[in-house]
């Protein structure tokens, strides 16, 4: 038998999480509570911490200070309620469908169940004829599709996706998107880093706005694009190409003698 | 020059009519080197993907002997190992010096630091590549293992044949250890020493052209295999 975890894992709550390497604080005093329901996009530009942050919730990394903790204790069962799909889709030099089937084998399923599992999550994914093929002469789109495809396979409750569709062309992104829009609709709750904002605003209830390891907003989606609070947030969403200039320009005293020490 | 022709001439004799005291040697050769490589890569590739993948006191001192070892001087594993196990030696008991298993174990010692060492190399670059995706899925170091030795097979198998080569190749091991006993512990590589100081040449040419054809076998053969393999898994 498969371990489930029957008790739902979420909320996840950060307190005060930093994570520093070196003398480099990359997140920053963090507090966030992700609800089961709706799903979150985190945004921001290059550098902002957005993978950081995931690999934090997913546990992959440890903060360096403050707590991150799911609503049930034992770890092990939060980590198997998991499931992560990352922007380089890593695949076992193995077919496509016994990389669906190494992943549910670590989870303890046994034969037949995996089998009718696998069998069930290729066709959804649109890669059955693909089966038999070595995951690795897959095209990037086909893998990705996979990787989806063998984290929907562990039935999580909450998927991680890191820039998951940021090398893809636009129809292998609508593939991936269409599978995301499906696992949502199964119960799964999304939490997505992606610097598209299309894709933001399709894929997400909630944008988390993130700027040099700091969260600067929170918002629903709507709200988040309509009308951002943040100064940053406003220039990002509206595309300034130089909008992290805006801040320094904008506070900067006119009509002063500018290097008057 | 004209002793090099006949030379040639009658080592060709010998190939083709398969002369019995050499196919004695071949076989005996092949079954001392590839027990050897055998044993060696059931020790040599757990124990590289193990300093790979985890980490202890000592891991960077492990990691440095075990690249410097793949340059051992067959002779000296040779005396080391007759010091064991001659008479007056620790596993002297076991009376096993100028036998074919007392050669073979000397090139386990050979040949095992030279399998370990580059499936270290492949297992942790592997592992570079998989490690946050095998977290992701609950694999840590011991859960993903199997899956790396099997990932990284074709790069694998080039490391077992490097080892096979240094077996087949070395002399000096398997001089002092085994002896060079007609019939009992004369190998190819031994051979081809002794006819040569005799000089009969026929026979040791024809060792020779042996030996070379089955290192260019057993190459080709790595070769095609990595080829085949990428081109089926990209």
């Amino acid at each position: 038998m498969m371990q489930t975890t029957t008790d739902t894992i979420l909320p996840l709550r950060l307190q005060d999480v930093s994570y520093q390497v070196g003398r480099m604080r990359l997140i920053k005093d963090m507090n966030l509570t992700l609800e089961a329901g709706p799903r979150t996009a985190i945004v921001g530009p290059n550098g902002a911490g957005k993978s950081l942050l995931l690999r934090l919730c997913h546990g992959l990394l440890k903060p360096t200070a403050g707590t991150i903790s799911w609503q049930i204790t034992d770890s092990r069962e939060a980590g198997s309620a998991q499931a992560m799909v990352f922007q380089r889709p890593v695949m076992l030099r193995r077919s496509a469908a016994a990389n669906v089937d190494y992943a549910l084998k670590l989870r303890g399923m046994d034969r037949d169940e995996r089998q009718e599992r696998i069998d069930e999550m290729l066709g959804r994914a649109g890669l059955r004829r693909l089966a038999g093929q070595p995951a690795r002469v897959l095209s990037f789109g086909e893998q990705q599709r996979l990787a989806l495809a063998r984290a929907w396979a562990l039935r999580p409750q909450v998927l991680f996706m890191d820039e998951a569709t940021a090398s893809l062309d636009p129809a292998a992104t609508h593939s991936v998107e269409e599978m995301i829009h499906a696992i949502h609709a199964e119960g799964t709750r999304i939490v997505l880093t992606t610097h598209d904002l299309g894709q933001a605003r399709r894929l997400s209830d909630e944008v988390i706005f993130m700027h040099r390891g700091r969260m600067l907003e929170h918002a629903p989606t709507e709200k988040f694009f309509e009308a951002p609070e943040n100064d940053l947030a406003q220039a990002f969403v509206k595309g300034e190409l130089l909008w992290w200039k805006r801040r320094e320009l904008d506070t900067e005293p006119r009509h002063q003698p500018r290097f008057r020490r | 020059m004209h002793d090099f022709a006949s030379a040639f001439a009658a080592a060709a004799d010998l190939i083709t009519n398969l002369d019995s005291q050499l196919v004695e040697i071949v076989a005996l050769s092949l079954r001392v080197s590839l027990s050897a490589v055998f044993a060696a890569a059931v020790i040599g590739l757990p124990l590289g993907a193990a300093v790979a993948l985890f980490k202890f006191p000592g891991r960077t001192a492990v990691v440095v002997a075990l690249n410097a070892l793949m340059g051992l001087p067959p002779v000296v594993v040779g005396l080391i190992v007759y010091l064991m196990l001659s008479r007056a030696g620790p596993l002297g008991t076991l009376g096993l010096l100028f036998s074919p298993t007392a050669m073979v174990a000397a090139q386990v010692i050979l040949v095992t630091p030279i399998v370990a060492a580059l499936a270290r190399q492949v297992i942790e670059d592997l592992w570079a590549e998989y490690e946050e995706q095998m977290r992701s899925l609950g694999a840590g170091p011991a859960q993903a293992l199997p899956a790396l030795l099997w990932d990284g097979r074709f790069s694998l198998v080039t490391a077992i044949l490097a080892g096979f080569g240094r077996a087949s190749a070395e002399v000096g091991a398997v001089m002092i250890v085994g002896g060079n006993i007609d019939h009992v512990t004369r190998v190819m590589t031994t051979a081809i020493a002794l006819e040569v100081s005799k000089g009969d040449l026929a026979l040791a040419l024809g060792l020779g052209i042996i030996l070379l054809t089955l290192s260019a076998v057993v190459n080709g053969a790595a070769f095609l295999l990595k080829e085949t393999a990428q081109r089926r898994n990209a």
